[in-house]
């Protein structure tokens, strides 16, 4: 038996714990440079705001439907994300944390009543933490993420479930008959692994909800779509195929890419905007024991502005495998040189780090005349030092000298322009209390 | 059949001569340290104050009116969202939307927030009005250099 908890609208779940007064209110939650709609109150989704709707589209709505639209403020919600997986493992022996508002607990050996259980764990997590989740049970991962949609869903729109799975939804305390009535009321794109270009498909041939996919004979979905959906079928009939996933494997390739606030045409702005991302690529590359081959960095113009389109990028190979902050900010400003020209309003820059291997994998090498770069040891001390630094007094605090010096408007920055408080991991940003 | 696992007797590993390197190796001079074996550490502050580490969020008192409960303005709140509030314990709760922080009244059936300054007046929830408690002040801190 797995389960899945969920935050509801973490985001802006997150956001109200702090100010009650939005309680109620219709709230979205907006991307990086408050492009789209990244979370949305119930109250929002009633307005009729789809997820990934644009800003612009629906500014409207702040004047006429009382909407607040936020900045997303990532500190705060891996912080409460934190604090709501902690209390979330209590579920079961076993966690696999799949997104920062999502988990799944494997049941196996928890006894006594399980939906039970999960109030009691659900109910502490909205006390303690101020968050409201659902959590769906099933015998399988795919089970148990679909019975979580049931249990929001059932919870939001009444009359769309039966009103008892609202919140907590245990598929398999369900009869056949029951269970096959709620997955017949399910559209087949709520499934796990179904995206939209599969249902599409699936529609054609006749499957249009979760009953008609489960239906399916595994043998034909494998010779007529994929291994992989044939797994979800599987998976649907309750016969387990994916197992939790406890160690996240290490990324194969790291990336950090931005849409700048402004257009960018300098060449200085955008040298400093690609130290910046090579910077934070390589911070995460050294988190996790990696080093990278090859430094792939591009720019590119918006698609939606009308003004001459330019698109490139460049792949630069790296003499050795580093994961030297120097050596990957130097290998992206070398591309960035090849590829730029002047006179394009430039939207979107950013630094892929490819072809990783682990740190502890090395190709030996004869020393042929001078190394380029100091002793790897020592650099690798320094890199330490920098991270420890950076960690103690707050990102940036030691960076590289071309991403341009602290406290000079950058005209690349990011648009915040409704960012709330580092609640809870800001000294300075503490949340105030009338005495 | 010989089993390598056989718990019962014992195997040998390997018949090559084996180098052995000590992972514990420090070799000191002098007294031992009497207090090598008593593994006591040292006190730490957020572990006394901090109960219920993912409940606990600290928040920042702005204002006079709990004075004679010791709560200055500035002062750093912390709070436990994990207690459940009772009567004559001091908490934030929630009024009109505004975080305010106040003893809580609790007794008889009445609820009501009072401030520990003469000068300010009790709040007491009107009808219909509900009275949210968001948590409970177990400490209060002070900064005297910061």
């Amino acid at each position: 038996m797995y389960a899945l908890i969920d935050g509801n609208n973490f985001y802006v779940s997150c956001e109200r714990v702090f100010r009650p007064s939005l309680a109620g209110h219709p709230v979205v939650v907006l991307s990086n440079n408050d492009g789209c709609a990244i979370a949305r109150s119930n109250e929002a989704k009633a307005l009729g705001i789809a997820m990934g709707a644009p800003w612009f589209e629906i500014e409207h709505l702040a004047k006429s439907a009382g909407l607040v639209a936020l900045s997303a403020n990532f500190a705060l919600y891996g912080d409460m994300s934190d604090r709501m997986m902690s209390l979330a493992a209590g579920l079961g022996p076993a966690q696999e944390i799949y997104s920062i508002d999502e988990s799944f607990i494997d049941l196996a050996g928890v006894r006594g009543c399980l939906a039970d259980r999960s109030f009691k764990v659900r109910a502490r997590i909205l006390d303690w933490i101020g968050i409201p989740c659902c959590v769906g049970m099933g015998a399988t991962k795919t089970l148990a993420k679909l019975a979580n949609h049931i249990a929001k869903t059932a919870e939001r729109k009444p009359g769309s479930y039966p009103a008892g799975l609202a919140q907590v939804c245990n598929l398999a305390e369900l009869t056949p008959a029951a269970r096959n009535e709620v997955l017949a009321a399910t559209a087949v794109s709520e499934v796990w692994g179904v995206g939209r270009r599969l249902t599409a498909q699936l529609k054609e041939s006749g499957v249009h909800t979760a009953l008609d996919l489960a239906r399916l004979d595994p043998a034909m979905v494998r010779r007529r779509w994929s291994v992989v959906l044939e797994r979800t079928v599987r998976e649907l009939q309750g016969m387990p195929c994916i197992e939790l996933d406890l160690a996240p494997a290490r990324k194969q390739e790291i990336a950090c890419t931005r849409s700048f606030g402004h257009p960018v045409t300098d060449l200085m702005d955008l040298s400093q905007a690609v130290t910046e991302f090579a910077s934070r690529a390589a911070h995460t590359l050294r988190r996790q024991g990696s080093l990278t081959n090859q430094v792939l960095v591009f720019v590119r113009t918006s698609p939606f502005r009308q003004a001459p389109q330019y698109s490139r990028s460049i792949s630069m190979p790296i003499r050795r495998p580093s994961a030297d902050t120097g050596v990957i900010v130097a290998a992206a400003l070398r591309g960035l040189r090849a590829i730029y020209r002047p006179g394009y309003q430039l939207t979107k820059a950013g630094v892929m780090l490819l072809e990783l291997q682990p740190t502890t994998v090395q190709q030996a090498e004869l020393d042929l005349g001078r190394s380029e770069v100091p002793e790897r040891s020592e650099r690798g001390r320094l890199m330490t030092a920098m991270d420890e630094l950076n960690q103690r007094y707050g990102r940036g605090t030691v960076h590289m000298a071309s991403g341009g010096l602290a406290g000079n408007p950058k005209a690349w920055a990011m648009k915040q322009e409704r960012l709330t408080p580092g609640y809870t991991t800001c000294w300075a940003d503490m949340p105030v209390v009338r005495a | 059949m010989t089993s390598i696992f056989s718990p019962t007797q014992p195997v040998l590993v390997s018949d090559t001569p084996l180098l052995a390197r000590l992972l514990i190796s420090r070799v000191c001079a002098g007294f031992p340290s009497p207090a090598e074996d008593l593994g006591a550490q040292r006190i730490d502050l957020t572990q006394v104050l901090i109960t219920h580490p993912q409940a606990t969020f600290l928040l920042r008192a702005s204002g006079h009116s709990m004075v004679q409960a010791g709560i200055f303005d500035n002062d750093i709140l912390v709070v436990n969202r994990a207690m459940t509030p009772r009567h004559r314990h001091i908490v934030v709760a929630v009024v009109d939307g505004e975080f305010t922080v106040k003893r809580l009244y609790q007794l008889g059936g009445r609820v009501k927030l009072q401030a520990a300054n003469p000068t300010y007046p009790d709040i007491v929830p009107h009808d219909g009005q509900t009275l949210e408690v968001w948590g409970v002040v177990t400490a209060c801190i002070k900064q005297f250099i910061a």
